[in-house]
């Protein structure tokens, strides 16, 4: 692995394998009773988050609280971000600080990749604009990889308002690297304009899709969609695209329904479906800490000796 | 008569043809060509072609308003640097050029630059796009052409009358028409986005701006010339389609007219890969195809000039993430060893699309653009079409430095530029 994550095709296909296997040893460490281990002891991570996230954030926080590193965060609301200063400034402000790593997320597609040149610390892309969240879709891997084992030959669908998710276009990239066919579903109108050179396939026929999948992935369906005439109402878009129980019922008994939350019950999602073994919200939550704590390890931990057993 | 200037050894290539002469200059004015001709200073063209100066149709001084991105001095001297000896300011300044004042402010400004600079000036007030400006008034102080350049004029019925009410105003310029250049999308379509709609949008996550609003502002914009017999020019046409649709017009007889920049032609939409907004531009870097198409459509003439839509910004502003950034990059600097480098166009074809069409759309054509004859005016440029060298933004005269072709090697280059009869760059150096 680099100095950065990024995104998903920097990182490659060894690089995601590489953080699925550490992301056991760290499964382990988080079911300890104490679960803290020193390896990043010293270190010090910087959160710079120009979006809201819960989440995210409160999953890397853990995740480098289980690693003893030293966290600070900028927050952007109450800074001087506020007061007019540049990204570049307040980049070069934190980087000042001694900071080892700087986890962003900002509302603009690229930020990480302007933040990397400002920088030395190591850069985590935790989500930029519509392009990329490199690490939802390294726990989206392990998830499913848990419950169904290797990604090769597995078939997943990706339903829902592709076209504004990063999400979406981390994932393509991950489950691809690992050898799975992935087919987007969804209509037209929330599907990237041109997807030249996407390894995917494309289907606006959820109903079609759902018997041969070996997982749905569902992505979340916001309201201001309606607005820009993308959907005629949100009752249509559950019509074709929702995940209810009847569509469910199609699905192959081992099949998983996930989902990247926050959901919307009741749209892409029905709520009986939601609270089905099947649908593992819960596992890509828990998994998420691992996994986050694998990609903090990985770009900041070498040269110290992870202290697998008895810590 | 005693010269004040002879350009000396030159290659001389204007309209009428291409010869090897020497050219006097006294007082503003071309008073020999011939050979052995001598003068008080000697500005040495060997190997060199003599031309009639270069006129960009399209270039953002951001005076009055953005000095700090660049001044109309600092713009000038980097037109002088780039062989052009006018530039049509745009008008989209703070406050905007839209009345008397703000015109005569310009001039004021204007006054001692490097080169001519010839503002236009809006077409709607404010470039809102809701009520016309005094376009009367503008055109008695010398304005020939009319554009709300960074936007479209988007209601039809508002662009109609426009091109009827300009169609009318030659009791105010002493007979010269005046042509509505138009920056063609509509922004219904492309509103929010930030660079061109296609296969990099989708991959990089950035909302696009697709081709089509650009073509349906360019078919409306015909129909209405159609409709009215006013002259209509296109601004930095960037699409295949847009140029197809010029084409078909000009074939049926329309007086319209069009330019292409030089990174509409050099530049592809993959430069935005890496985020940065110097690649950031309005209308956006396209694909290959209507790259293809840009270089066709100056190749058969179809795009009349090239222009530069020469637009500084501050670093501080391009820092921005790309979304935030203010669209647009230097041109005037690299424009002719671009044209020179990219396209396969002989010289005399090359530089009519530099000098005397643009002059002729400018409305400037009584002193740019013209032989290199006895009697005109002394507007020249001298360039070397075979020195290689690397652009830098740096180095050049704008006070921005978001170039986008840092680092690019090529091949062609000013060596001394004449306006109005002055030596304001002499062996690639700017005199003032």
């Amino acid at each position: 692995m680099t100095n950065h994550l990024l995104s998903i095709e920097e990182l490659g296909a060894d690089g995601i394998r590489e953080v699925l296997q550490l992301s056991h040893t760290f499964v382990e460490v988080s079911a300890r009773a104490i679960p803290r281990v020193p390896a990043l002891r010293g270190k010090t991570l910087a959160w710079l988050f120009y979006e809201d996230s819960t989440r995210t954030r409160l999953s890397f926080e853990t995740a480098a609280k289980r690693l003893s590193a030293d966290t600070m965060n900028f927050s952007v609301g109450s800074s001087s971000v506020n007061k007019g200063e540049s990204l570049r400034d307040t980049v070069e402000t934190i980087s000042a600080m001694g900071v080892d790593c700087i986890v962003v997320r900002h509302g603009s597609s690229g930020v990480p990749w302007r933040i990397r040149e400002w920088t030395d610390a190591s850069v985590i892309n935790a989500g930029d604009g519509w392009h990329q969240h490199p690490t939802q879709a390294l726990l989206d891997c392990f998830t499913i990889e848990q419950r169904l084992g290797p990604l090769d030959g597995r078939h997943v669908a990706i339903v829902g308002d592709i076209k504004h998710s990063r999400v979406a276009r981390s994932n393509v990239e991950a489950f691809t690297a690992l050898g799975a066919d992935v087919t987007l579903v969804g209509p037209r109108t929330l599907l990237p304009p041109s997807l030249d050179g996407w390894p995917c396939k494309v289907s606006h026929d959820l109903d079609a899709v759902v018997p041969s999948a070996d997982v749905v992935y569902l992505l979340r369906m916001q309201n201001e969609r309606m607005n820009e005439a993308l959907v005629p109402s949100m009752r249509e878009y559950s019509m074709g695209y929702g995940m209810t129980m009847e569509r469910v019922g199609a699905l192959a008994d081992h099949a998983l329904v996930m989902h990247p939350g926050p959901m919307n019950r009741g749209v892409e999602i029905a709520p009986e479906v939601a609270d089905l073994d099947r649908a593992v919200m819960v596992d890509q939550v828990r998994n998420g800490v691992a996994v986050r704590m694998a990609v903090l390890y990985l770009l900041l931990g070498s040269g110290v000796e992870l202290p697998v057993e008895g810590v | 008569m005693n010269a004040d200037l002879v350009i000396r050894g030159g290659r001389v290539v204007d309209a009428t043809g291409e010869r090897r002469t020497d050219v006097a200059i006294a007082d503003g004015v071309i008073v020999d060509v011939g050979d052995d001709l001598a003068g008080d200073r000697v500005l040495e063209a060997d190997g060199c072609v003599v031309s009639p100066g270069f006129v960009d149709l399209h270039a953002h001084l951001r005076q009055p308003g953005k000095e700090d991105a660049e001044t109309i001095a600092t713009g000038a001297r980097g037109a002088a640097l780039g062989g052009f000896t006018a530039v049509v300011a745009m008008p989209n300044t703070d406050p905007c050029m839209d009345t008397a004042a703000v015109i005569r402010e310009v001039l004021d400004l204007a006054d001692g630059a490097a080169c001519e600079v010839v503002p236009s000036a809006a077409i709607t007030v404010g470039r809102a796009g809701e009520h016309l400006s005094p376009m009367a008034e503008l055109a008695q102080l010398g304005v020939r052409m009319f554009t709300d350049d960074g936007t479209g004029v988007q209601d039809d019925r508002l662009m109609k009358r426009a091109l009827e009410y300009s169609s009318g105003l030659a009791p105010f310029t002493d007979g010269a028409s005046v042509t509505l250049a138009q920056h063609c999308e509509v922004d219904s379509l492309s509103e929010g986005g930030f660079m061109h709609e296609g296969a990099w949008s989708s991959k990089l996550g950035i909302p696009g701006q697709p081709a089509e609003a650009e073509d349906l502002m360019v078919m409306r914009d015909i129909a209405l010339a159609r409709a009215t017999g006013a002259r209509v020019h296109f601004q930095h046409l960037s699409t295949a389609g847009s140029v197809e649709l010029v084409r078909r017009a000009k074939a049926s007889g329309l007086p319209v007219t069009a330019e292409a920049t030089t990174h509409h032609f050099t530049l592809t939409d993959a430069a935005c890969a890496g985020y940065d907004p110097v690649f950031k531009v309005h209308p956006p870097l396209r694909t290959d195809t209507d790259v293809a198409a840009v270089k066709a459509g100056l190749i058969d003439g179809t795009i009349d000039a090239i222009a530069t839509d020469h637009a500084p910004h501050t670093r501080h502003d391009k820092e921005k993430p790309f979304d935030q950034a203010p669209p647009g990059m230097l041109g005037l600097e690299s424009a002719l060893a671009l044209a020179l480098t990219e396209l396969d166009l002989p010289l005399p074809q090359l530089i009519a699309r530099m000098s005397w069409q643009p002059a002729r759309i400018a409305g400037i054509d009584d002193r740019h653009g013209g032989p290199v004859a006895v009697g005109r005016p002394a507007n020249l440029t001298v360039f070397d079409p075979a020195q290689v060298w690397t652009i830098s933004g740096e180095a050049m005269a704008s006070k921005s430095d978001n170039c986008p072709y840092e680092g690019r090697e090529v091949r062609g280059r000013v060596r001394h530029t004449v306006t109005a009869g002055e030596a304001v760059v002499i062996d690639g150096e700017v005199q003032r």
